[in-house]
């Protein structure tokens, strides 16, 4: 469960990038984030794992109120949010196993536990047979799934991702929709900032629009809203 | 923290040691040569310090007779040195015995000392013993105005300026080695640091995917240990060969009693154990101070 409640953010430029945002977004749900560029949707996403901090507002995460959060708990909170990025974020001089498996060394999981879940996701996603390579020598688009895979292999509760599909060609962006459509069939919540306008008219969800720091449409199985 | 865990960090600072290649042998040469001073200040401080203590311990007064001086008078005057007081004990050295102690103590150039043996330079003299080693230099000054004494030799008086050396050694020495050890350390550090700005971005991803500072900075713990380890392979040999080999030069030549080397053993081998440790203190100190600053993201 995400609730925010109030939320102002005013960078350390002086740029107001959120202006009054509430949001209430229940265990489960697919959310779409969409608006012109600048609008601040990539802030609002980065509020969720406190990559940025609000100036002013509530936000509780999975029952943990954020403004109370100290600073050497902030792992616990990501490690239960998995985050999926435009430039996937990779780590260049690991495997695509030892990616994916990071996750869960942070977490302490056995040896045993990790072999078995990173092939899990592996499976999932459609890269047993990549397993050794490294991110280099992968497509776009395999990058991106393995950044998917990373996100969900802890079972997080939360699956968030900032234009996942920005770097991808429309082919690969509809197998990475169908991968985030299964993982949000699991009952993991799903976040999605995008510009897609096929995407977001074709896979119907909920949309929340924002526009100059602040949500001016909040729809179930909207639209776009945008021409592209 | 689980075992596995730490495997993870040990192995992971393992790799790191690969993986930075250059750096890797920039920060193993800085160590070295760090450790290399430090290890030779400390080898001659520590020596220097033990000859001032034993010098200080030293109450032996060689008394040099006037060589016109008759039987009788050299009797009545060790009588008169054994009146002084605090003398523990007197005892007479003919010239002879004097050359052949000179001549043993000077190994093979003693050889050349032996031509003097038909027309030996040297005087009789009286071995004094003072009672406390506090009292050698007063009980000197007082025999030397004796009459029929020629000289007087001991060894806080030859050592003064060894001595007084030994006091700034010290200092200079102290202020050298921490000198070094903050270079190193900042050296390190800076090596690796070129390493980390590299790697800052991976730190920036490490902490998204939820690890914690102690995770990140463990196996750059492990790495900076073994660059320090690493860094005080070559000085710990040169150490102990060279000490070995000095040790062995420096008791063959028993000049006097109270220059004697620390033994090789156990000295030579508690130096190597610190420089171990100073090493292992500057390369852990040196990689964890470079990731603190990219830890705060
Ligand atoms: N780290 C930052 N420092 C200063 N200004 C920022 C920062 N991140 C974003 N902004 C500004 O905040 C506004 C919203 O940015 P962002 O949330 O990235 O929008 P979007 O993702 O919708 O394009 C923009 O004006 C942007 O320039
Ligand atoms: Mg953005």
């Amino acid at each position: 469960m995400i609730f925010m409640k109030d939320i102002y953010k005013t960078y350390a430029n002086g740029v107001t990038a959120l202006n009054g945002i509430d949001a209430d977004i229940k265990q489960g749900e697919f959310v779409y984030i969409v608006g012109p560029s600048g609008a601040g949707k990539s802030t609002f996403i980065k509020l969720i794992y406190r990559e940025v901090k609000p100036t002013k507002g509530t936000i509780v995460i999975n029952d943990m109120n954020l403004e109370k959060l100290k600073e050497r708990n902030i792992p616990m909170l990501r490690r239960n949010i998995g985050v999926v990025y435009q430039d996937f974020k990779l780590l260049p001089k690991l495997s695509v196993y030892e990616n994916i498996a990071f996750a869960l060394e942070v977490i302490e999981e056995s040896p045993k536990n990790i072999r078995k879940r990173v092939m899990e996701v592996l499976d999932l996603v459609g890269l047993k047979n990549k397993a050794r390579f490294i991110p280099d020598e992968l497509s776009g688009g395999e990058q991106q799934r393995v950044s998917i895979a990373r996100a969900i292999v802890n079972h997080p509760k939360i699956v968030i991702a900032d234009e996942p599909t920005g770097n991808l060609d429309p082919d690969t962006s509809w197998e990475i929709m169908k991968t985030f459509e299964e993982v949000n069939a699991s009952g993991t919540t799903i976040i999605m900032a995008t510009h897609s306008k096929e995407i977001v008219n074709t896979i119907k969800k909920r949309v929340i629009a924002i526009e100059g720091g602040l949500i001016i449409r909040d729809e179930h199985r909207g639209d776009y809203g945008y021409e592209a | 923290m689980k075992l596995r865990t730490m495997n993870r960090h040990m192995r992971e600072g393992f790799k790191n040691i690969f993986r930075n290649g250059w750096m890797t042998v920039a920060s193993i040469g800085a160590v070295t040569t760090t450790l290399i001073l430090v290890a030779a200040f400390l080898a001659l401080v520590l020596n220097l310090n033990q000859i001032a203590v034993n010098v200080e311990e030293d109450v032996q007064i060689s008394t040099l007779i006037d060589a016109t001086l008759g039987e009788e008078e050299i009797t009545a005057l060790g009588e008169e040195i054994e009146q002084l007081g605090g003398v523990e004990s007197v005892v007479f050295s003919s010239r002879d015995e004097q050359l052949n102690q000179l001549v043993q103590s000077m190994g093979e150039e003693g050889q050349a000392w032996q031509l003097f043996e038909q027309d030996n330079p040297l005087t009789h003299a009286y071995i004094v013993t003072a009672a406390e080693p506090d009292q050698t230099a007063g009980l000197a000054s007082q025999i030397a105005e004796l009459q029929g004494v020629q000289q007087v030799n001991y060894g806080q008086q030859v050592v003064e300026q060894l001595f007084q050396f030994n006091q700034y050694a010290r200092i200079i020495g102290l202020a050298l080695i921490i000198g070094l050890v903050f270079t190193a350390i900042f050296l390190i550090s800076n090596t690796i640091k070129i390493t980390i700005m590299a790697r800052s971005r991976e730190i920036g991803i490490m902490k998204l995917v939820g690890a914690t500072n102690g995770f990140i900075r463990w196996p750059f713990f492990v790495e900076g240990l073994l660059l320090g380890v690493l860094g005080s392979i070559i000085p710990i040999a040169a150490l102990l060969t060279g000490y070995y080999y000095l040790d062995t030069a420096v008791s063959e030549q028993i000049s006097y009693t109270f220059i004697e080397l620390l033994p090789f053993s156990p000295f030579a081998w508690l130096l190597s154990l610190l420089i171990l440790a100073i090493g292992a203190f500057i390369g852990v100190w040196g990689s964890v101070m470079s990731v603190r600053k990219f830890l705060k993201v």
